[in-house]
């Protein structure tokens, strides 16, 4: 559900920018941070808030890759496989992963826990090759790094999943 | 160690807080600026600096500056932070290392051109960047360097902070203008040129980070100063950014006209090629540059000798290979990336890098048909020049280039069906 909270946030973008519609983008992050997401809900609070038909919404939130049309896992890793990348053998860590997680790039494990993606060019050629994992870098990856990384992320979720179950909204 | 101008204080911690920026001189341009300069005194410094854009086209700062639309349509400066050239990550290291020299330029240059309203559009994927900018700006605000009569100067400046989601073609700037106001990032037909039709139909300015970055120092220390660095017609300094097949890959400022020599092989910079094998090609500004061979290596890094050797200086990207390196491998991995980041609005570009990866792919994976070689160059041909905006021309540069120096590789994989080079040439051959 799309919060009240979420709703008027998007209002006040709408406001701070010179054209209302302009504040498309940043309001379709903040109902994907609510969803996880882009949902039909998703959609038409950011169609009513921001003055569009959700179609124009929907055509915005399809182009750029960072708004997820499929729930993602709740670890996406991103790996770059651009050119600078590729010298620096990321193909390797993308066949790594592959087999660690037991899905191919572009899908999410079973029970929700990872996405793989392969993406382009990441600014971060000095220090390839690179991923990221929720949007946060990892830099000079090698294979034993990335297998100790996903231990830990394997630990986290764990530990996350034992926890009591409550309902917080930011 | 040259004197360095944007990274000086780089690795200083606590750089990127207010307080920190401050310590080592930050915001003195800024009150110098608007004390000191009338805004068009400011337009002629700069032209003087011979400051030239750091994202890409190169082009003089000062002048685009000084073409903004006289007319009373409120002007807009965008600052193009939508750093994703592959070979490319200087903007990312400004922005989270030490975001208020970004926020200094993007006010300092509002004054200068007479703007009300910035934007700085931050790349979606790169979200430390994002966050300090953000922060970088809301402390501006609090310090009365952003808002309303701007250190009792009477200049009145907004900045809004918008970040992307996802699209290289956002880094055009047409497309970066659409994009800001809420469309799909398709670049438009020019001219007109922002600097007369702009974002919200505004005369609008559009620079680069590094570029608007540059702009406190120049006016800090003048003009002259400024091209007491570089060449006569590349002043000043750039962030090079090496990455690849080199010892030590990283972000290194140098003068503009330093050899690609001292760049790859200086202990202080590159350290040479890995595993101290043979150099084979060079992309001197971001994959889509043209291709030099080996034999190019002491051209100089600025504008002129750059284009005489035969490629651009571009984003600053310079990305090296060795000689184990199968060239159509690595060209079929850049002409990919054109193809995933076509916007697929002009038929040449979005069919033609689709073609261009499918050829490639049977050319590096042993199915390459006669003639294969010729029909790629056809399709460069078709697609260059033949869109709205340079993505289409970009995407052909390796293509072109890589087979005008390595044709005898190509014609291998066509008639081996293999890599004449590389870990693809040994399998194949131990097979």
């Amino acid at each position: 559900m799309i919060s009240e909270r979420a709703r008027q946030r998007m209002r006040d973008l709408a406001a701070r920018y010179p054209v209302a519609r302009s504040a498309v983008m940043p309001a379709l992050y903040i109902a994907q941070q609510e969803e996880g997401y882009i949902t039909q809900e998703a959609l038409q609070a950011v169609a009513e808030a921001i003055g569009m038909t959700v179609d124009d919404v929907e055509s915005i939130a399809t182009f750029y890759t960072m708004y997820y049309q499929q729930p993602p896992g709740k670890k996406v890793i991103k790996v770059c496989t651009s050119i600078s990348c590729y010298l620096r053998n990321c193909d390797a860590l993308v066949d790594h992963l592959e087999q660690r997680l037991g899905i191919k790039r572009g899908e999410t494990t079973a029970e929700g826990n990872y996405t793989l993606m392969t993406t382009e060019c990441l600014a971060s050629c000095g220090t390839a090759p690179v991923l990221q994992v929720n949007n946060e870098f990892v830099e000079n990856v090698t294979l034993e790094m990335a297998d100790a990384l996903v231990d830990e992320w394997d630990r986290e979720l764990r530990v996350k999943a034992a926890e009591p179950k409550t309902e917080i909204r930011l | 160690m040259p004197e360095l101008i944007i990274t000086k204080d780089i690795d200083v911690p606590g750089l990127d807080t207010l307080d920190g920026y401050r310590q080592h001189g930050g915001y003195e341009a800024l009150a110098r600026a608007l004390k000191e300069y009338q805004p068009d005194g400011l337009v002629e410094m700069v032209k003087k600096s011979g400051l030239r854009g750091r994202g890409g086209a190169g082009f003089p700062t000062g002048m685009k500056w000084g073409f903004l639309a006289k007319n009373d349509k409120t002007r807009y400066l965008c600052c193009n932070a939508d750093e994703s050239e592959p070979g490319t990550f200087k903007d990312r290291m400004i922005m989270e290392k030490n975001p208020h020299q970004l926020v200094e330029g993007v006010i300092i240059t509002s004054y200068a051109c007479r703007v009300s309203t910035a934007f700085i559009y931050v790349r979606g994927e790169l979200a430390l960047a994002g966050i300090q900018v953000e922060r970088a700006v809301e402390e501006a605000y609090a310090a009365g360097y952003i808002g309303k009569n701007i250190l009792g100067s009477g200049f009145d400046l907004d900045v809004i902070v918008h970040h992307g989601a996802g699209a290289y073609i956002c880094g055009e700037e047409s497309a970066l203008m659409e994009s800001l106001e809420g469309r799909r990032g398709y670049p438009r037909l020019k001219p007109p040129f922002p600097a007369a039709i702009g974002l919200y139909g505004g005369p609008t300015v559009i620079n680069n980070c590094e570029t608007l970055a540059t702009i406190p120092a120049i006016v800090k220390n003048g003009a002259e100063w400024y091209t007491s660095f570089g060449t006569e017609k590349s002043t000043g300094t750039r962030i090079f950014c090496l990455s690849g097949h080199v010892k030590k890959p990283g972000n290194y400022e140098l003068p503009l006209g330093t050899p690609l020599r001292t760049l790859i092989y200086d202990e202080q910079y590159g350290g040479g090629i890995l595993g101290d094998r043979q150099l084979k090609a060079i992309i001197p500004g971001g994959s889509s540059t043209f291709i030099l061979g080996a034999d190019k290596v002491d051209t100089r890094l600025d504008f002129e000798a750059i284009a005489a050797a035969g490629s651009m200086l571009g984003s600053g990207g310079v990305i090296v290979m060795h000689e184990d390196t199968c060239i159509v491998g690595a060209v079929l991995r850049m002409v990919e990336f054109y193809r995933d980041e076509s916007c697929g609005k002009c038929t040449p570009c979005r069919e033609g890098t689709y073609w261009m990866t499918e050829i490639l792919h049977r050319l590096e994976h042993g199915h390459a048909r006669e003639g294969d070689i010729d029909l790629l160059m056809d399709i460069c041909d078709n697609i260059s020049g033949k869109s709205f905006c340079p993505l289409g021309d970009a995407a052909t540069s390796a293509v072109t280039s890589s087979i005008k120096l390595f044709r005898e590789e190509y014609e291998y994989h066509v008639r081996e069906g293999r890599c004449m080079v590389g870990p693809g040439a040994v399998l194949a051959a131990t097979h």
